[in-house]
């Protein structure tokens, strides 16, 4: 690991003020991503800004009805919140489908959402990848890509972003509350959040260098059954090779959010108004235009028999 | 002439603090020697203050080291393994402010303040932990190595069944989860035992919970 500085920040303020004074310095709070990736010194920063200790661990309740949750509420008190377990159960059940107990106590919500691809060449320093290094090529292309993505993947790289949780928080549409160093705040849709690899696969997400994650904000409660189907190769504690998250009211519309297939959770609107027709025609909306690999075609068909495996199982 | 005591060195002493003085001592020139010092002597240091298994303890360590490097080559507490180093194992579980985490992807100085139960806190050899018991009892274990963290990890699950953390084999989100088997199955599933002691692990557990697996 290259050697850094250390700081621990009181207020958000504060912690974007010492990302102002040290810039290419990195916010750490979990650190369960960040440190694993700087042991294989892919993140070199020479600065942590140590900001799990922010008041920013509250899950509070929003006046129009929905929940705020804090940026550092950690995933295993996120899943185990009452409210969530009553009116989001997609999104506890996104996040004990994610990771191991020990992680979950440890990782937080922001830290989840902004957590890198597990593309086995961005670990790996000795192949090519541009997103470790931009320009260098893609190794997954070509190379073993079982698990990777079969939607809005470009030339230049192929990743998933691995988030369970994140799936859940599409399905709600969830937003993302941010401040900078100048004080000024947003809210940015999680639809919007992660940026389309493109030429750029470095850059995941469009948050600007600085720029702290608050909270996200979950709107008002929409009811309905919720079903989260995670496939994986073995039974816990591994990444998915895809999963389905769905919503369904009784008079069978709903909402459908994908995992394990894209650079970002997969949600198409318009392929939801075929619900009522069933998975086979959801499904070829969701992955209308999918590019597969050598390796990973069988997500298509994986994704329609889950997917009705899992209305069936909603509807009960 | 020598008493035999002298030569009594224990394995774990030689590991624990032998090692990397014998490096630095036999195997390193002594100009290099002496350039590493001055090397480390810039690296960035920081203060951090815990308590470990009820004693404070206060270091000045370089920002790199993990809370697990701090217990084992520092404090000394090697009963915390480590395997993987990345969090895929479980082999250094240990319990924070009542909480289990892997203590290799920590960082020690991020820790002031907190409270730390290692393996060598939950019992002694003399008056073990019931789940340390019930490994024995079980045989929980064939090499030991997964074993510290298991124990660890084993002592949390209960308590996160009990304060209502819900699994992803909880089959109502809205109901107190149970202590069965198949919820305790899943929950361990962060600490991989390379042999294989599983079925083993899982009587130790639930017998401490006092259900039958």
């Amino acid at each position: 690991m290259k050697s850094f500085t250390y700081e621990r920040a009181d207020t958000p303020a504060a912690a974007t003020a010492a990302f102002a004074r040290a810039p290419g310095a990195r916010f750490i709070a979990g650190g369960t991503n960040l440190l694993d990736l700087m042991k294989l010194e892919i993140e070199t920063p020479a600065h942590l800004i140590d900001v799990s200790r922010l008041a920013l661990d509250k899950i509070e309740a929003t006046k129009e009805g929905g929940l705020r949750i804090g940026a550092m509420v950690r995933n295993t008190d996120l899943a185990s919140d009452a409210r969530v377990r009553r009116d989001y159960g997609l999104l506890s059940r996104a996040l004990v489908a994610g990771a191991s107990g020990q992680l979950r106590n440890k990782a937080t919500t922001a830290g989840n959402l902004l957590q890198r691809t597990r593309c086995p060449y961005f670990y790996d320093t000795n192949q090519p990848c541009n997103k470790r290094k931009p320009g260098s090529g893609c190794a997954a292309i070509g190379g073993f890509n079982r698990l990777h993505a079969v939607v809005g993947a470009s030339e230049a790289c192929i990743a998933t972003h691995p988030s369970d949780m994140a799936v859940a928080m599409r399905a709600f549409d969830a937003a993302v509350e941010t401040v900078d160093a100048a004080g000024k705040v947003r809210a940015i849709p999680l639809a919007d959040f992660y940026r389309a690899p493109g030429t750029t696969p470095h850059l995941e997400t469009v948050l600007a260098p600085g720029e702290l994650i608050t909270a996200v904000t979950l709107p008002k409660p929409v009811g309905g059954t919720h079903v989260y189907h995670k496939v994986r190769d073995r039974a816990s504690y591994a990444f998915a090779l895809i999963s389905v998250g769905v919503i369904v009211q009784r008079d069978g519309t709903g909402r459908v959010a994908l995992g394990g297939i894209g650079y970002k959770p997969w949600r198409v609107e318009a392929a939801e108004a075929e619900l009522p027709r069933g998975a086979k025609a959801v499904a070829s909306g969701l992955l209308a235009g999918a590019k597969t690999t050598h390796e990973n075609a069988y997500k298509l068909p994986l994704v329609e028999r889950t997917l009705a495996g899992v209305l069936a199982q909603a509807k009960g | 002439m020598q008493t035999p005591g002298e030569f009594e060195l224990s394995r774990r002493g030689v590991l624990a603090g032998g090692a990397a003085s014998v490096a630095t001592a036999a195997l390193v020139p002594i100009g290099a020697a002496a350039e590493a010092r001055e090397a480390a002597a810039a690296l960035p240091t920081a203060k951090v203050a815990f308590d470990v298994n009820g004693t404070a303890h206060e270091l000045e360590l370089d920002t790199r080291t993990s809370l697990l490097d701090a217990l084992r080559e520092h404090l000394k507490l090697t009963g915390t393994k480590k395997g993987c180093d990345h969090g895929q194992c479980g082999a250094c579980t240990v319990i924070v402010d009542g909480r289990r985490i892997n203590s290799c992807l920590t960082l020690a100085v991020m820790h002031d303040g907190d409270r730390i139960t290692t393996i060598e806190g939950l019992g002694t050899p003399d008056k073990m932990h019931a789940m340390q018991d019930a490994f024995v009892e079980h045989d929980g274990y064939q090499c030991g190595y997964c074993t510290p963290g298991q124990i660890c990890s084993a002592v949390a699950v209960l308590g996160e069944i009990k304060a209502g953390v819900p699994s992803h084999v909880t089959a109502d989100l809205t109901a107190a989860p149970k202590v069965t088997a198949a919820e305790i199955r899943e929950r361990m599933s962060g600490n991989i035992c390379r042999c294989g002691a599983y079925s083993n692990i899982i009587d130790a557990i639930t017998d401490v919970a006092g259900v039958k697996a």
